[in-house]
């Protein structure tokens, strides 16, 4: 048996159902071995897309994504989606191919030092250097990117490793690393002081993050909010977490959130953080809320315990496991008129501006599009105003909403809502992009088409990169620097090339029927839609 | 406000370089640094002297402990560690400058191991700020090139160990 074949048995073992690659003279021997295992392989068309639809994949299936490239350039090009994955904790094996181990260091053709670029982006990583040590090493970088806080890992495999004999070929049962174990049990002291600080509290806020999402613990979450009447607000990895339209759920916070969630956090007597990192987009000024209120975060990695924000209440483990545990204390709370509150300032929310006649108003659209989606949908933003305004518009029911939160990497929405079918065959996928984010990722049209992996795209077309000119309106006075998307193809006729079926709306009239023939079918479509380029978010 | 930090890691190729990277990409201040192996050939102590705001500090060592090849962190004041630094300092010398050298050498127990007709190589093995006063007193004579070993320490033993 070869290195190679042993790279493959180690991912029969591991569960791995499908990997995202881009082969090269590298990588070959792998990918040779690939042919006599039960694995799907899905071609991708630029390698930093293998680790998007690996992410996509993994966030959907709850398994650990895998992405394949070769050495250098293939390697290169992966590392913007493992920093993407790296940002929002996502689990991840990275496998690239290397030059021969004899040469490493002679910047022969195609060699990079793939395990010192990445350092700064994955949670571990491996050059092998013995083929014996291939089945310990697959085994340890499993165990890494899936326990404690997820992240990925990257495995290097020199070529003659791959080609080496290994002498004999056993999956180890079990991980032995003295350096690694990581914290899932609740403290019992700590869960106590945050039931006492419920008990004490008359306007509690629960504030959840992407690691509630991680830790496969929303419901948990949700049902101990409700035991209690706790409202609930989320950061944008958060959403999800809970339905929109639950009775104690009340939107995103952040610069770019809900002005009621906002003044939910600003007003509140006790924070509870459950698996968000208080990043400076969900909370900017984390000292001026510290004023006077009462913060417990809870988090599986103890070093995010004040990093941005000292708490009183720190509580160290998998949301879960303390969740499931920390139902069994009671509390004394009653915060029904905090809730009302909070209810009359959502009502009060002013509607936002109303767009130019002529368009489509991208948050009426959105609102039908989600009345339309199945109740299990998954709705994939991209970066950008369209982005925003999912956040702001989409109705999540019991579905999932997928977003580059930490990266904001433009690009994302596509290759992942492509992975994210791969984990999911029998559900609705809808990915929603500007015109300047399906440019960054339109070549995986074909790897849709190619391997069968049908999602349906919303364009949204303003001809700018919206974002970025909605900032320059307001920060540069409306001069308008490098944000013009003048050039760009006929998505009609991308989406023709791609035998690919086009839907286009100009303006609100039709939308309804057009949005009922778009989503009609389990087929792949491209849906464009014109909105006014100079609309905003806020 | 200064801190040491004893760090024991799996001595492998390449964890210096995570260690040192992470400090790097941080922003966090690195004062000293040393390494060698320990009793354990596959352990190496990495001590690292750092600076900076309480919280930052505390950083450090999380950050550290997240660090898969980081076995342990052993972190200390000043005032808890007996920490010795090695330096060479090479210094020109004529007749005149001889005989103060020579003092200052005398004075704070430092060794000539070296010389020539025109240099001279004086070794010190101290705590930090005993090497920082010998460099303060020889920089007025004309120091020529300086090496020096970054701070090592352990913590101090307690009567009760």
């Amino acid at each position: 048996m070869l290195g190679a074949d042993a790279m493959a048995r180690c991912l029969v073992k591991e569960g791995v159902r499908v990997v995202f690659g881009y082969p090269g003279v590298a990588i070959c021997p792998f990918f040779n071995s690939m042919l006599s295992v039960d694995i799907d392989r899905v071609l991708v068309r630029t390698e930093q897309n293998a680790a998007h639809m690996a992410s996509g994949y993994a966030r959907i299936s709850g398994e650990v994504g895998v992405c394949v490239a070769t050495s250098g350039p293939g390697a290169t090009n992966l590392i913007t989606g493992i920093a993407t994955a790296y940002a929002d904790s996502i689990p991840l094996v990275c496998i690239t191919g290397q030059v021969d181990s004899g040469q490493l260091g002679s910047d022969v053709f195609q060699e990079a030092d793939i395990t010192g670029a990445v350092e700064s982006f994955v949670k571990y990583s491996y050059l092998v250097k013995d083929v014996e040590d291939i089945p310990r090493i697959f085994k340890e970088a499993f165990h890494i990117a899936s326990t404690g806080r997820r992240g990925p890992v990257l495995i290097d495999v020199p070529i003659d490793i791959q080609n080496a004999s290994i002498s004999r070929f056993v999956y180890p049962d079990e991980v032995n690393l003295r350096t690694y174990k990581p914290t899932v049990k609740g403290h019992t002291v700590q869960m106590k002081k945050v039931i006492k600080a419920i008990s004490r509290s008359e306007r509690p806020i629960i504030c959840v993050g992407g690691g509630v999402l991680l830790s496969n613990a929303a419901s948990e979450v949700s049902d101990f909010a409700h035991k209690y009447g706790i409202p609930v607000v989320s950061t944008l990895m958060g959403i999800s977490v809970m339905p929109t339209d639950d009775p104690l759920y009340f939107g995103m916070v952040g610069n770019n959130g809900k002005s009621y969630a906002n003044r939910a956090m600003n007003e509140s007597d006790l924070i509870i953080m459950i698996g968000a990192r208080v990043a400076d987009r969900a909370i900017s000024q984390p000292d001026l809320i510290m004023d006077n209120t009462v913060l417990v975060h809870i988090d599986v990695d103890p070093a995010e315990i004040g990093k941005n924000v000292g708490p009183h209440i720190p509580l160290v483990g998998d949301i879960k496991a303390i969740f499931e545990e920390i139902t069994k204390y009671e509390a004394q709370c009653d915060c029904s008129e905090w809730v009302k509150t909070l209810s009359d300032y959502k009502a009060a929310e002013k509607s936002r501006k109303k767009p130019r006649e002529g368009f489509v108003d991208p948050a009426v659209f959105i609102a039908m599009l989600s009345d339309r989606l199945k109740d299990d949908a998954i709705y994939v933003a991209d970066v950008g105003q369209n982005q925003m305004w999912s956040c702001g518009y989409h109705k999540v029911k019991k579905g999932r909403f997928l977003t580059s939160g930490g990266m904001g990497t433009m690009g994302y929405s596509i290759p992942a809502a492509i992975g994210a079918r791969a984990a999911a065959k029998d559900r609705q996928i809808v990915a929603v992009c500007g015109d300047g984010s399906f440019q960054m990722s339109m070549m995986e049209l074909a790897t849709m088409q190619q391997h069968k992996l049908p999602v349906k795209i919303i364009i949204f077309h303003n001809g700018y990169l919206g974002l970025v000119r909605e900032y320059q309106y307001n920060v540069y006075k409306g001069h308008y620097s490098v944000v013009d998307l003048s050039g760009s193809p006929d998505f009609g006729k991308i989406a023709g090339a791609y035998g690919i079926p086009f839907y286009r709306m100009d303006d609100m009239k039709d939308a309804g029927k057009i949005l009922d023939e778009f989503l009609a079918s389990d087929d792949p479509a491209l849906m464009e839609i014109m909105i006014d380029p100079l609309d905003v978010v806020k | 406000m200064k801190r040491l930090y004893s760090v024991l890691v799996e001595n492998r190729s390449g964890v210096l370089s995570k260690v040192a990277g992470l400090f790097s990409r941080r922003m966090f201040n690195i004062d000293s640094l040393a390494v060698g192996e320990t009793d354990d050939p596959n352990v190496s102590c990495i001590t690292i002297v750092s600076s900076g705001e309480k919280n930052t500090l505390e950083q450090i060592e999380k950050q550290l402990n997240k660090k898969i090849d980081v076995i342990k962190i052993k972190t200390f004041n000043e005032e808890e560690s007996i920490s010795r630094e090695l330096i060479l300092v090479k210094v020109k010398y004529n007749k005149s400058t001889r005989r103060e050298i020579m003092e200052i050498c005398e004075i704070l127990n430092a060794s000539i191991v070296d010389m020539s007709k025109g240099l001279l190589t004086i070794q010190l093995c101290d705590t930090p700020e005993r090497t920082k006063l010998l460099i303060q007193m020889l920089a007025s004579i004309s120091i020529v090139e300086v090496a020096r070993t970054g701070v090592l320490a352990l913590q101090k033993c307690s009567l009760s160990d």
